[in-house]
């Protein structure tokens, strides 16, 4: 059973959360037509840079989208919401998965004000290719919407800004959103196993007609695999403390 | 499945690293009462609570509501609660807090009344990071009502409150406890537990010390304590003082423990003129929480009576 009105209202507190509409929309938005704004006819890596640096930009607000689950984890938490939240008839997993849920929404919504910018800035992908890239983002986002989750649980509101924008400013970095970071072989097969690599990838993979390659579903998986354990981890530590 | 039992808690046990919080409890709470759980700080009522609510984990023991294990029941929507600590989540009214877990529950109170029984209606359009703490007790409040649960459980309800919420709180609980609910609060007040309990549970370092019908607890630990000066005392005359329960001398100073100090005091005077510095208070909770527990060794056999965690 879905909790319609608790989904709902859930929505609602975070599109009412001013901090994420600057850092999930605002910023990559304001950042793409400036950056693309400037550069709008030249190539990177044989793409289109509009088209490079839509999915850079994408990949970062849709990420926070999902880490800023954590961020409401975190303040539920220490309001002792939690706890309340625990002697209702909610499901711990329908807890959770409302979270995991109202990220994708808010990742939704970037998705879309994003590739609106992108065509306005001469972006052109059959529709096919849109879609393609838009389910790729969204496996892609698997990962950290369980990092938002974990990250929930271990960090306090007052180190949550830090955690959570300087956490996902490195991860954007080296996923290469901002653009690739260097060609040196090792440095690139590192940078494979991270997934936020692959979320940036999604949009290359669209031009190409290419859909990921083996390696970026192990990667996504496993990443998803290890973090969902952790996860489960630190909320059975956090609810054994009473 | 759902019978009728309503909370059964038997031998349970807890403790946090060194401190023992609970040290073997049992409870049987039929389906209807109003019930006081009375005792200090550090008493083991918040752990109690805890573990009836399915939120700690017993060490040993095992808790049933209304024959289900604790999560079953929650899931169930057969319980309501207030926790002692806690405040509210932003970005929401207090209306759509309330109606939020409302929601979650199969048949909530509607929404305005949960706002009005808790005197929540005033500031129902406020945001909830906008209020003061009188208010912010009264909409948690509403969140414990709007369940409308079999079984409400508040945990040191009006510990934030002025006289004034104090007395609003009681009179909206009263009036949500005459529908048959089941009711299970804790306090630290012995006039709270008297004013609305029907029954009250004492606990101190643990344990239950007593349990009974308000009136009778209350005569356990509504004792007051005449304190003189009277060289000399005969003890055996002083114990049979009417009103007079226990009697210490200590030299030249004596300390009656009485049911009835008015009583004991008119006895005192007449046969004993001597007697002087003459000091008549209330026994308070924790001096007869003392007495109760000096009548049980076992209590004091244990080392470490360190003070649980609130």
């Amino acid at each position: 059973m879905i909790p319609t009105t608790y989904v709902r209202l859930e929505i609602l507190r975070t599109v009412r959360n001013r901090r994420f509409f600057i850092f999930s929309l605002v910023f990559p938005l304001v950042l793409y037509l400036a950056v693309v704004g400037a550069n709008r006819h030249t190539h990177v890596e044989g793409i289109p840079f509009s088209l490079y640096y839509l999915t850079g930009m994408v990949a970062f607000g849709t990420m926070i989208a999902q880490l800023s689950s954590g961020g409401r984890i975190a303040a539920e938490r220490t309001a002792g919401w939690t706890r309340q939240m625990r002697i209702t008839p909610l499901h711990t997993r329908a807890y959770f998965a409302t979270k995991v849920l109202t990220g994708y929404m808010m990742a939704a919504i970037s998705i879309v004000l994003l590739y609106a910018a992108g065509v306005s800035m001469g972006v052109h992908l059959s529709a096919p290719k849109w879609l393609m890239m838009t389910g790729l983002i969204l496996v892609g986002l698997i990962p950290f919407a369980v990092l938002g989750i974990l990250v929930g649980h271990l960090v306090t509101p007052d180190s949550l800004g830090p955690a959570l924008g300087g956490g996902n400013t490195l991860l954007s970095l080296v996923g290469g959103a901002f653009g690739p970071l260097s060609t040196g072989r090792v440095y690139t097969d590192v940078v494979k196993c991270v997934p936020s690599y692959w979320l940036v990838q999604a949009g290359k993979s669209a031009l190409t007609g290419n859909a990921w390659p083996i390696e970026a579903w192990i990667v996504v998986a496993v990443w998803t695999v290890i973090l969902i354990r952790l996860a489960a981890f630190v909320y059975g530590r956090d609810t054994a403390r009473v | 499945m759902r019978d009728n039992s309503g909370v059964i808690a038997e031998g349970l046990h807890k403790s946090f690293g060194p401190v023992k919080a609970v040290r073997g409890v049992d409870l049987n709470i039929s389906p209807g009462e109003v019930v006081a759980l009375l005792g200090p700080n550090g008493a083991g009522k918040t752990t109690t609570i805890d573990m009836i609510l399915g939120l700690g984990q017993p060490d040993a023991g095992r808790v049933t509501l209304w024959g289900m294990p604790p999560a079953e029941a929650v899931h169930a929507g057969i319980v309501g609660g207030m926790l002692q600590t806690g405040t509210l989540i932003g970005q929401l009214s207090v209306r759509e807090l309330v109606t939020m877990v409302g929601s979650l529950y199969p048949e909530p109170l509607p929404v305005e009344e949960a706002l009005s029984l808790s005197g929540a209606s005033e500031f129902a359009d406020r945001p909830t990071n906008k209020l003061s703490g009188g208010q912010t007790q009264r909409v948690r409040f509403a969140v414990a009502l709007v369940a409308n649960s079999d079984l409400l459980v508040l945990d040191e309800p009006t510990v934030a409150l002025d006289v004034e919420g104090r007395r609003d709180f009681w009179v909206a609980m009263r009036e949500f406890a005459t529908a048959g609910r089941t009711v299970l609060f804790a306090t630290h007040y012995l006039e709270e537990a008297d004013q609305f309990a029907d029954r009250i549970i004492l606990m101190a370092r643990g344990l239950i010390v007593a349990d009974g019908p308000t009136t009778e607890i209350k005569a356990k630990v509504g004792l007051r304590a005449v304190r003189a000066t009277l060289p000399g005392a005969d003890h055996g005359a002083l114990a049979t003082l009417s009103g007079v329960q226990t009697v210490e001398i200590h030299g030249d100073s004596i300390v009656l423990r009485c049911t009835n100090s008015d009583l004991a005091l008119r006895a005192l005077l007449p046969r004993f003129p001597e007697a002087r510095d003459i000091e008549v208070h209330g026994a308070g909770l924790e001096e007869a929480f003392l007495e109760l527990t000096e009548e049980r060794p076992e209590l004091d056999s244990v080392d470490d009576r360190a003070e649980g965690p609130q």
